[in-house]
């Protein structure tokens, strides 16, 4: 698991997003076209790769993919 | 699904259970019958016909797109779904189930003076007193020796009533149940949220569940958590918070300024709670029917959003061929997405009698139900 795979996965599952546009740094909330649908696409997102239902709660604290893939580490641990 | 009745020792012994279970019918020995499961042929209940029917309004992506100026191909890809029907301001949901099941009883005349039970479930009854199972039951001209039952359930609801159909009818009290699953979720949204009137629908649907040995109404699972009920909530007009005159006020422009209350849903929660729990119930689900995942023709779940079922397609790792989806024409009809989605199925040669089809309804309460018919 590192931010390279999250990245992949994400540019993958938004179609909006052109491919190699994200960096760790990236605001998820700042992503194209971005809607609440989204932030539900990518709690489906992480439970399919990573076996981790996300709160909303933890998603309100996640601005960039970097805090994403660290909540999913803590989480995993 | 392979034909259970083309083995002739097969067909023998059917014949010696059928036998068996006659004559315990006939002395009414019914907890004795029940212990008889050891076929879909023997008699029990059987989920005969469906019909439904839809208002004729209808509000197209387009329709949204404009109103709140998004993309309209961005909200099917978000949704899955491409028209809603919302009722007219005078329907309510006991007219489109009353439509629905007055459909069913033109194409199936004989079942009129069968019907021995009414149950209506809706999250939109007609009165606090009487239930509308009743008003409904005089509008169709059924039978006085029928008794009438309201089930105030959501998404669960057809999964919920199966149940109880399955459960009278094997008590060998009555033989032929009407079920009426009727919603209009259009009459408790608010006009500003794009959120629910991009997902959700109005539908009425009739069902007919009958003793017979052409097939059969499985085990069910349930479940239920309450700590979920704030994440989808019909809340005003009831009895816990009545309406006053701030909310009315705030509502004034709204349709009935939304005197039947005011749905709120957090999306998030309610995808989390799809996502743990529907999984889990498909495997007991499995088990208490002592079946295996590939002996499954068909999953017909409740049609939530496409994002809910194509995640839960995927997480229960369930092929295209075997997983049906009817959102695109309707969209989220509460507890009438699975009998649409079995009419439909069926239309479609998706479905044939014989099929083994798990059925799972989840969502307000939350609750949540599994189920398997031998179709």
């Amino acid at each position: 698991m590192n931010v390279e795979e999250l990245i992949y996965f994400i540019e993958e599952e938004f179609d909006e997003i052109q491919k190699g546009s994200l960096h760790p740094t990236s605001s998820i909330r700042n992503m194209d076209g971005w809607s609440s649908m989204h932030a539900l696409i990518l709690i489906a997102l992480v439970d399919n790769h990573y076996d981790i239902l996300l709160t909303g709660e933890e998603l309100k604290h996640i601005n960039t993919i970097q805090d994403l893939l660290e909540t999913i580490v803590k989480r995993k641990s | 699904m392979s034909n259970f009745c083309s083995d002739a020792k097969f067909k023998k012994k059917l014949l010696k259970i059928n036998s068996i279970n006659f004559f315990l019918d006939y002395f009414k020995c019914s907890s004795l019958r029940n212990s008889f499961t050891f076929a879909p042929y023997i008699m029990g209940p059987t989920l005969k016909t469906i019909e439904y029917f839809l208002p004729k309004k209808i509000l197209t992506n387009e329709d949204l797109a404009k109103e709140f100026g998004k993309d309209s191909q961005n909200i099917f890809k978000n949704t899955g779904i491409l028209k809603r029907h919302i009722r007219n301001k005078k329907q309510i949901g006991s007219d489109l189930g009353f439509q629905a099941a007055k459909k069913l009883l033109k194409k199936n005349p004989n079942y009129l003076s069968k019907i021995d039970f009414l149950i209506f479930c809706s999250e939109g009854l007609d009165y606090k007193a009487p239930t509308t199972a009743s008003v409904i039951h005089y509008r169709l001209g059924l039978n006085q020796n029928c008794g009438c039952i309201d089930m105030p359930m959501g998404c669960a609801g057809y999964v919920y009533g199966l149940s109880l159909a399955k459960s009278m009818i094997l008590s060998n009290d009555v033989s032929c149940i009407l079920f009426i699953a009727a919603d209009i979720p259009s009459s408790v949204i608010h006009s500003e949220d794009f959120n629910l009137r991009s997902l959700f629908g109005d539908a009425g649907t009739a069902t007919i569940i009958e003793n017979s040995e052409s097939g059969k109404i499985g085990n069910f699972v349930f479940g239920n958590d309450g700590s979920g009920a704030k994440n989808l909530c019909v809340e005003r007009g009831s009895t816990r918070a009545p309406l006053d005159k701030e909310y009315l006020e705030l509502h004034k422009k709204q349709v009935g300024n939304l005197a039947h209350g005011r749905m709120t849903m957090n999306g998030m929660e309610i995808t989390r709670f799809s996502l743990e729990k529907v999984p889990l119930l498909l495997n007991e689900t499995l088990k208490k029917n002592k079946l295996t995942f590939d002996e499954i023709d068909l999953f017909v779940f409740h049609q939530a959003s496409i994002i809910i079922l194509d995640s839960l397609k995927r997480k229960c790792k369930i092929p295209d061929s075997k997983f049906y989806v009817y959102l695109e024409a309707v969209g989220n009809t509460v507890s009438c997405t699975i009998p649409i989605a079995l009419f439909n199925a069926e239309k479609e040669n998706r479905l044939k009698r014989g099929d083994v089809v798990m059925l799972i309804g989840f969502g307000v309460g939350y609750s949540w139900g599994g189920t398997i018919l031998h179709y």
